[in-house]
């Protein structure tokens, strides 16, 4: 089989970086980055960015080379995306965070609050109820980042782990601090509005948890094809009829529960944060849907049935 | 029927040229009497302040007299926000609604509700900088939108800056610091728990990050492949000499 000659540039200065000879023409973009990094020990292939164009969209790593529209002689711009970190790394730190800070202001340990209530839990069961649903939305996160997630992308940027980890550690320690104070005021509306509160929690709980196992159930292991996700058997992902992101719309659903049970204005104003920023993504990927299949339905929403 | 078609795009693209040009005129129009009218307002303020000063021969009792008016052109230039939006002048709106917001942000929330700073110096100091700056950056685009920018209104706005922002900074935190005793005896626009919205805020902490965030931010990444400090230190530099450039951008 004819060889092929690979020549990667950078994208910037266009300087010669490298010049591979006798590459297999099956060879997959991964390979090459692989062959980039044994000369280059500081670019590891998730570092690196190749495109055919010094402004262009990069390469998949799974695009062979003969596939590409290249002569026997392939010429890749090279970009640095900086370092890199796994997603499931951020996401865990991620939730570890909030996790780990809400017990400590429910245990009331000391230096946050006066010393005579350090380690005296609230007198309130709605406060015990709300770090109950916290620590379990948490778990259930990091649970479902270690055995169900199967990230599409591999890393981020490091930087992402600390803009990410600030916002959650932030608003976790926020919201603890005023559910856990001894002056904390519970609901006005009492249990009923505690007991509403809590369904709507564990519905939208559940219902998250079923998205996540449906969207992982979507395509088999290792498998990058992208497929649409439909409605199963489960009553909890039957609003994927109206929605691309219900994993979003759930989410937002946990949230807003959370902030009735605890009637308490950090909850609210995190959740109004988080919608936004969710929307942003679900936005996003609903184009990306619509851009993909012809055939997609349109009845779907990005995140909310019928209005956003 | 191709070429009917086609007359037709062409006859729209011309009435959408002239819905263009048209825009720009009322757009110019309504730029240079909103620059001419700010440029009056300031120089109504700047001659206020030195009549007081004159007559009175003190500063004691100079912002009191100006507040209104103060209160007034500041709180119009919410304006330019507007102007940024809709695209008639192309600066980031995040960017001007960033600096309006924080000369508001004195105007009504330090020096008009904290009586007791109004007679501090450094009030004076940010106001004198506050009027040589927009007096020169009004009439600037006052006569840029007229096409005849007289060289010494040029230079005022190129260089006036690199002395009149570090003396503008130096008199807010000032006054900011100044207030920070009455804010805390006073324990005016905080809220306390108990309540039943389980919040709180404490102005006084407030008006402290506010201080802080005068402080040109400089990304707290860990600089892992720099091992020298040298790089580091000149890595500082830069950042600074960035933020100097994105306030000249600003003003620009």
């Amino acid at each position: 089989m004819r060889q092929c000659e690979v020549e990667i540039l950078d994208a910037k200065t266009k300087e010669k970086l490298l010049l591979l000879d006798k590459v297999e023409p099956i060879a997959t973009i991964l390979d090459i980055k692989s062959m980039f990094h044994k000369s280059n020990q500081r670019w590891y292939p998730a570092r690196q960015s190749l495109c055919l164009d010094p402004k262009g969209k990069p390469l998949k790593d799974e695009d062979v080379l003969q596939m590409l529209p290249v002569g026997t002689t392939a010429t890749f711009y090279f970009r640095d995306l900086g370092a890199q970190i796994s997603w499931g790394t951020v996401f865990l730190s991620e939730c570890i965070g909030p996790l780990v800070i809400y017990l400590m202001f429910y245990f009331r340990v000391p230096f946050i609050y006066a010393p005579k209530y350090d380690f005296k839990t609230s007198k309130h069961w709605v406060v015990h109820l709300a770090c109950l649903c916290h620590s379990f939305h948490y778990v259930k996160r990091i649970l479902e980042t270690l055995f169900v997630h199967r990230f599409s992308h591999g890393t981020m940027p490091l930087r992402n782990i600390f803009k990410n980890c600030s916002y959650y550690w932030f608003f976790a320690a926020w919201m603890a601090y005023y559910i856990n104070h001894p002056l904390y005021t519970p609901p006005y509306y009492g249990e009923q509005q505690v007991k509403t509160a809590l369904g709507i929690f564990l519905f939208c709980q559940l219902g998250s948890f079923s998205i996540h196992v449906t969207l992982r159930n979507l395509k088999p292991p290792g498998s990058k094809i992208k497929k649409i996700p439909y409605p199963t058997k489960n009553p909890f992902t039957w609003i994927f009829a109206l929605v691309s992101c219900p994993n979003y719309t759930y989410e937002v659903g946990t949230w807003m529960g959370f902030t009735v049970m605890t009637q308490c204005v950090p909850v609210a104003f995190f959740t109004v944060i988080g919608f936004i920023q969710m929307t942003v993504w679900a936005k996003g990927k609903h184009r990306s849907y619509l851009k993909e299949f012809k055939e997609y339905p349109t009845l779907r929403s990005p995140i909310l049935p019928f209005i956003l | 029927m191709a070429s009917g078609e086609e007359d037709g795009a062409v006859e729209e693209k011309e009435t959408n040229n002239k819905k263009k040009r048209t825009k720009s005129a009322i757009a110019i129009a309504w730029l240079t009497v909103y620059n001419i009218a700010m440029t009056a307002g300031w120089l109504v303020l700047a001659v206020a302040m030195i009549r007081f000063y004159l007559q009175k021969g003190t500063h004691r009792g100079l912002y009191r007299s100006i507040a209104r008016t103060l209160k007034f052109f500041q709180t119009f230039a919410l304006l330019e926000v507007g102007h940024c939006a809709i695209g008639i002048v192309r600066t980031s709106v995040i960017v001007t609604g960033v600096q309006v917001c924080s000369r508001i942000f004195m105007v009504w929330f330090i020096a008009s509700s904290i009586r007791q700073v109004q007679n501090q110096e450094s009030v004076i100091l940010f106001l004198v900088v506050w009027t040589v700056t927009e007096i020169t950056r009004y009439s600037f685009y006052t006569f840029n939108l007229l096409n005849h920018l007289p060289y010494f209104i040029k230079w005022a706005r190129y260089n006036m800056f690199i002395v009149m922002y570090p003396l503008g900074v130096i008199g807010e935190l000032m006054t900011i610091y100044a207030a920070l005793p009455y804010v805390r005896r006073s324990g005016m626009y905080s809220l306390r728990l108990p309540n039943t919205y389980n919040v709180s805020f404490d102005y006084y902490y407030f008006l402290i990050i506010v201080m802080l965030s005068y402080i040109p931010r400089k990304k707290f990444t860990p600089i892992v492949h720099h091992k020298t400090t040298l790089f580091a230190v000149s890595k500082i530099i830069s950042e600074i000499n960035v933020h100097m450039c994105k306030l000249y951008i600003y003003i620009l």
